[in-house]
């Protein structure tokens, strides 16, 4: 989508206007993921794939029904298998949907250097355009889910696009489409929200989960990719789900304050240095000071 | 399924035992999750491993494979003692009122009055009810014992050797039953039952199932919840799979659900039902079709030899009704006679005659078992010469895949129609067979090339009997054929040698009925029309005047004629194609009820029911259970059955005539006590231990097993003992492939490229094995090798006092496939490992529940 568009709200390592700064859309989209009715059928692994064109790549087992263990460049859903005894001794086998969280703020964005090499849509939606990455890796570092993946022979980093050539035509993205058990849902960020609640109110009153909750972390704004979770306590349980996840530290800094530091730090260097200049002039090396500095005597 | 898919999603409770549906019937299983969702349903998953369906389940219980019927009897006990049945449902509905016979004797050790050691089979005449009439409050002094001895056996003819008992007519069931309202007789079904199951305590079934007495009774007491205080609102549905069918008991299991069932009041209601998710996508079709050698098309009774003519074959398997006096029996199958002559027109046309039966002479009377195992040990023995195999995979699936590969060396030849080189068009690339070998084998192998599944059209019918229609999506490729074109191009071939060089009796195939607009390209409309049926003369119906002209297609079996007048390939699927079109190919989306009955999408079969039994989901006086989920209800001012749902009944029957709900049984009710005719090995399911056991079976050591199952006597069929083999093995399915064949596909390679061994981290520990190893399973039969998948979602159990590891292994691959031709895997196939003992009823191989031993490999 062109960068001129007033859709796209923010724009990484871009110095100038982004067209729809300040664009306050109504609806944002979301996904959501209901981890207590997911099978692990892996239809949205696969509908993710053919959608996007990739071919299938080899595996290998793993001691998993995990098709791989991470997603990669080429492989942006993946279907997380965790066992886990809960402390009555009763057995639960814990399947999560691994893709892009799609955050408010993303850290992806936040660290990437590469002017709209990474988007955000006024939907929501974080897109990278790869056509302007220049395969510095940043946005690997910012991501606190270790989302973006990095393809070696194109030198370009990948993940999910929440399916935006599909949702910008009104259709639903591919996962939500091939779910069987209508596990995956898809509409309004509201909607999705309070589908998800109900849920889990659902879970904690009928099902003896009393730690059912949403899982929409704050620490990034919130996220267009929300799940339910049988234990919103212990996100960790669910394939390394992070439990306050953040744009790192380091990042923050790097494009925040140390940017400015580093900003003022050349304009003052370059004001001091002119203004020494014209205090003390150029650096004049006097004879005996030369002889002095030549061997002793 | 008694009920449907979508019909799930109106339940409860759901007891999914014996099967995994998100695994393995993942869209289906949304249905699951809907109710779930919308109703606060209940799912409780039974199963030797914590599957996927489990990770949803409410609660879990690992079981031993092979104890179910030990587990389900805990259930009739627990449901009994707990008062939690549906009392007047069961009164009326079902034969627990009835009175069996003196001398009808339980099997507390093992086995039931008029067992014939030397033939291996049982005299049932005492498995029958007895003549008389209403002993409601009266117990019979004179026989207040159901121990006394047996009857003594009738004469067992001898000679038919090691196959089927000589089907001599059985007694028949009598016209005028004996029976009991207050089920206080101590020989009405209902006490029968209640004594036979009384062994089966939560100590009883924790001895044998592993299952710790507290959790099986949490599980015991969550399903019979429905059933609190004789509430009748909540429904509860029987969910299963091979899971169940794959035992040497498998129909027996089944039985017990049908016995809960029936008990808790939930057959014919929405959202109940006892549930069977079939294997394959048109393996509904395939046995609807008769793909057993033992009945004919529409689950009519194969004939035996003994059936000199049509006359006596009809009189065998024509059923007459059998009931208490004041009850009405509707008797489906007395119009048995008009489904079998129909079928006989439609394939012998005008050469059956009333004069020569209608052909019956030409039907084939296996006078043997000719089901799957027998057919691979009969090749074995050279008693057959060639096969030919279509669309499936032999020597994968077994059972003791060694045995089948070595038959198949010595078959004559081989034809097999399929899309890819599978293991059986290539059994003599084994591994294991030397190249000097390969040269000695003879059997000439023909590939013919199919059409893939989407490369064909034609009806499928799904778990839940709506028989649709599918369209082909591309053509088939280079020299591929379909399949009905192969067959009749065969067919016309054959015909012509026999016209041109005679044979012993070619009448059947010359006068077979072929008269298609394309003999060598059927197309398969005029097949699903000639199933539904047509008149061949103008049909009347005298209550209604309606007319049918010769020539017009039936509108349904109800206007079958037993005069050569009707031609019909099968009664069940009569309807299908009417005059108004072809009622499968409907897609009407329309669910006025909500209850996901859908009238209009496709047709079920029978007459477009889709909740069968469904006169049950009301009160005697024809009111519905649950107001709520109103299925069908006597209206009587206009005097028959309305509602959401075509009537599985009499339409007009008024509730005071007393009609049995379950008209396709002589005596309109639904059976607890099977008798006489319906199963070979008992009445009332008894638990027995699968042939290889690691215990004896604690109710009675010395027959531990089912009396009536068999062991062949090839070199190949060899059985373990508890002593080196100590570990219980299952075999299973996957999400991610299906079957053999999506081996040969990189997609579903990708999710799960190489196989695997499910072993308990305890066992791994034990062994030194850790996740990932190379291990191999070796069972007295076989070695599976592959890598060992450690998990805790398999935990050992304490059997009878033993602890007892169980293992499981997915059957996806084998010995041909993108893994495998890569030497990606040890091309072992998992049923080199099974044993071949079958099911006396249903034929099917004990594929669970067999026992092997695990090392390093």
């Amino acid at each position: 989508m062109s960068q001129a568009s007033t859709e796209i709200v923010r724009i990484s390592g871009h110095a100038g206007v982004v067209p729809g700064a300040g664009l306050n859309r109504e609806f944002q989209v979301c996904k959501l993921v209901d981890t207590t009715t997911c099978i692990g059928c892996k239809a949205c692994e696969v509908a993710c794939l053919e959608w996007n064109g990739y071919t299938f790549s080899e595996t290998t087992f793993d001691n998993s029904y995990q098709t791989m263990p991470e997603t990669a460049w080429n492989y942006w859903n993946l279907i997380k298998f965790n066992e886990h005894e809960r402390a009555d001794g009763t057995m639960m086998l814990l399947m999560r949907k691994d893709q892009c969280m799609h955050c408010a703020d993303p850290g992806c964005l936040a660290a990437c250097p590469a002017d709209a090499a990474i988007v955000q849509y006024a939907n929501g939606i974080v897109d990278f355009q790869e056509a302007n990455c220049i395969g510095c890796g940043y946005c690997m570092t910012g991501c606190p889910f270790n989302i973006p993946k990095f393809d070696p022979p194109s030198r370009k980093v990948f993940k999910c696009t929440l399916c935006n050539d599909r949702v910008s035509v009104g259709l639903e993205p591919a996962c939500i489409k091939a779910c069987p058990t209508g596990c995956l849902h898809f509409g309004t960020k509201s909607e999705m929200k309070e589908l998800a609640e109900t849920r889990a109110e659902q879970l904690r009153t009928n099902s003896g989960f009393q730690d059912a909750g949403v899982y929409d972390p704050a620490g990034v704004g919130g996220t267009h990719v929300i799940y339910v979770l049988h234990d919103a306590k212990n996100p960790e349980l669910y394939g390394g789900l992070p439990k306050d996840p953040r744009i790192p530290w380091s990042v923050r800094m790097w494009k925040g304050p140390l940017k400015w530091i580093g900003n003022f730090g050349i304009i003052f260097g370059v004001v001091g240095v002119f203004i020494h200049y014209l205090r003390f002039g150029p650096k004049v090396v006097k004879e005996d000071e030369q002889e002095s500095h030549g061997g002793s005597q | 399924m008694t009920n449907g898919w979508i019909d799930i999603k109106n339940t409860d409770m759901m007891l999914i035992m014996g099967g995994n549906p998100a695994e393995n019937h993942p869209c289906g299983f949304k249905w699951a999750m809907e109710a779930k969702r919308n109703r606060n349903a209940k799912l409780i998953s039974v199963d030797p491993r914590f599957t996927r369906t489990s990770a949803t389940a409410d609660l879990f219980v690992q079981i031993r494979a092979g104890t179910d019927i030990a587990f389900l009897g805990g259930l009739i006990r627990y449901a009994i003692e707990n008062n939690r049945i549906a009392k007047e449902y069961l009164v009326n509905y079902t034969n627990a009122a009835f009175i069996v016979k003196e001398g009808f004797k339980l099997p507390e050790d093992g086995l039931y009055s008029g067992f014939n050691a030397a033939s291996s089979s049982y005299d049932k005449s005492t498995w029958n009810y007895e003549e008389g009439g209403d002993f409601s409050g009266k117990t019979d002094a004179a026989a207040t014992s159901v121990h006394a001895a047996p009857a003594p056996p009738a004469s067992a003819a001898a000679g038919k050797a090691n196959h089927q008992p000589t089907p001599t007519p059985p007694p028949a069931l009598p016209p005028n039953v004996a029976y009991d309202l207050t089920l206080q007789h101590p020989r009405c079904v209902f006490q029968l039952m209640k004594q036979q199951y009384s062994r089966y305590t939560p100590e009883a079934v924790e001895r044998i199932t592993g299952i710790p007495k507290d959790q099986y009774l949490k599980a015991v007491d969550l399903f019979t919840s429905v059933r609190k205080d004789g509430d009748m609102k909540k429904v509860a549905t029987i969910i299963y799979a091979v899971g169940w069918t794959q035992h040497t008991f498998g129909t027996q299991i089944i039985r017990t659900a049908a016995m809960i069932q029936l008990l808790l009041g939930n057959v014919g209601r929405a959202g109940g039902g006892v549930n069977a998710l079939r294997g394959h996508s048109n393996i509904q079709g395939a046995t609807d079709m008769a793909g057993l050698y033992d009945s004919l098309p529409g689950y009519l009774k194969g004939p035996v030899p003994d059936d000199a003519d049509l006359a006596t074959y009809l009189k065998r398997t024509t059923p007459t009704a059998s009931k208490p006096s004041p009850w009405n029996s509707m008797n489906y199958y007395s119009n048995t006679p008009k489904f079998v002559v129909s079928l006989l027109k439609s394939m012998y046309g005008d050469a059956a005659t009333k004069e020569n039966g209608f052909a019956f002479d030409y039907l084939p009377k296996p006078g043997q078992d000719c089901s799957w195992t027998h057919i691979w040990d009969d090749m074995y023995n050279e008693k057959i010469k060639g096969m030919l195999a279509f669309g499936m995979n032999g020597v994968m699936i077994g059972p003791d895949t060694n045995k089948n590969i070595n038959a198949l060396k010595k078959a004559d030849w081989l034809v097999v129609g399929e899309i890819y080189e599978d293991e059986t068009s290539e059994f003599w690339r084994a591994p294991g067979i030397t190249a000097e070998e390969q040269k000695n084998i003879k059997t000439t192998v023909y590939r013919l090339p199919c059409a893939g599944f989407a490369e064909k059209d034609g009806s499928m019918t799904n778990s839940a009997r709506w028989v649709t229609w599918k369209y082909a999506a591309v053509p088939p490729p280079g020299q591929a054929r379909l399949d009905q074109d192969i067959i009749a191009q065969i067919f016309l071939r054959v015909r012509d040698l026999y016209k041109k060089d005679g044979g012993k009796f070619p009448d059947p195939i010359l006068n077979l009925n072929w008269a298609y607009a394309d003999a060598e390209h059927p197309p398969l409309s005029q097949v699903a029309m000639e199933l539904n049926g047509r008149a061949l003369a103008d049909l009347k119906d005298d209550a209604t005047g309606q007319v049918i002209k010769a020539g017009q297609q039936l509108p349904g079996f109800a206007w079958l004629k037993d005069d050569g007048t009707t031609i019909c390939g099968n009664w069940i699927y009569s309807g299908m194609w009417t005059e108004a079109g072809s009622q499968i190919q409907r897609r009407g989306t329309e669910d006025p009820s909500g209850m996901g009955v859908f009238p209009n999408w496709a047709w079920s079969w029978p007459a477009n029911r889709r909740v069968l039994y469904n006169r049950a989901s009301c009160n005697p006086a024809g009111k519905p259970w649950d107001p709520d989920r109103k299925q069908i209800w006597w209206n009587e001012a206009a005097g028959k059955w309305v509602g959401n749902d075509v009537p599985d009944f009499k339409p007009d029957s008024n509730p005071k005539d007393h009609m049995g709900p379950f008209i396709m049984n002589p005596e309109g009710i639904g059976r607890l006590f099977a008798p006489i005719g319906v199963l070979a090995d008992g009445p009332f399911p008894e638990h027995y231990e699968p042939i290889e056991s690691p215990i004896k079976n604690p109710f009675h050591p010395d027959q531990s097993n089912n009396p009536l199952v068999k062991k062949f006597k090839t070199p190949f069929d060899k059985f373990g003992s508890p002593e080196e083999y100590s570990i219980v093995c299952t075999t299973y399915r996957l999400t991610e492939q299906y079957h053999y064949w999506t081996k040969n596909n990189p997609m579903n390679v990708q999710l799960i490229p190489e196989p695997f061994v499910e072993i308990p981290v305890e066992l791994a520990d034990e062994k030194g094995i850790r996740g990932t190893d190379k291990i191999k399973v070796i069972s007295a039969r076989g070695t599976y090798i592959a890598k060992a998948f450690v998990t805790r979602r398999l935990k050992p159990m304490m059997i009878d006092g033993k602890k007892v590891y169980q293992i499981g292994l997915p059957i996806h691959q084998g010995f041909r496939g993108i893994g495998e031709d890569e030497g990606r895997n040890a091309r072992t196939p998992a049923n080199l490992l099974t044993p071949a003992v079958t099911d006396p009823n249903a034929h099917t191989p004990e594929s669970k529940g067999f026992l092997v031993k695990v090392e390093k490999a």
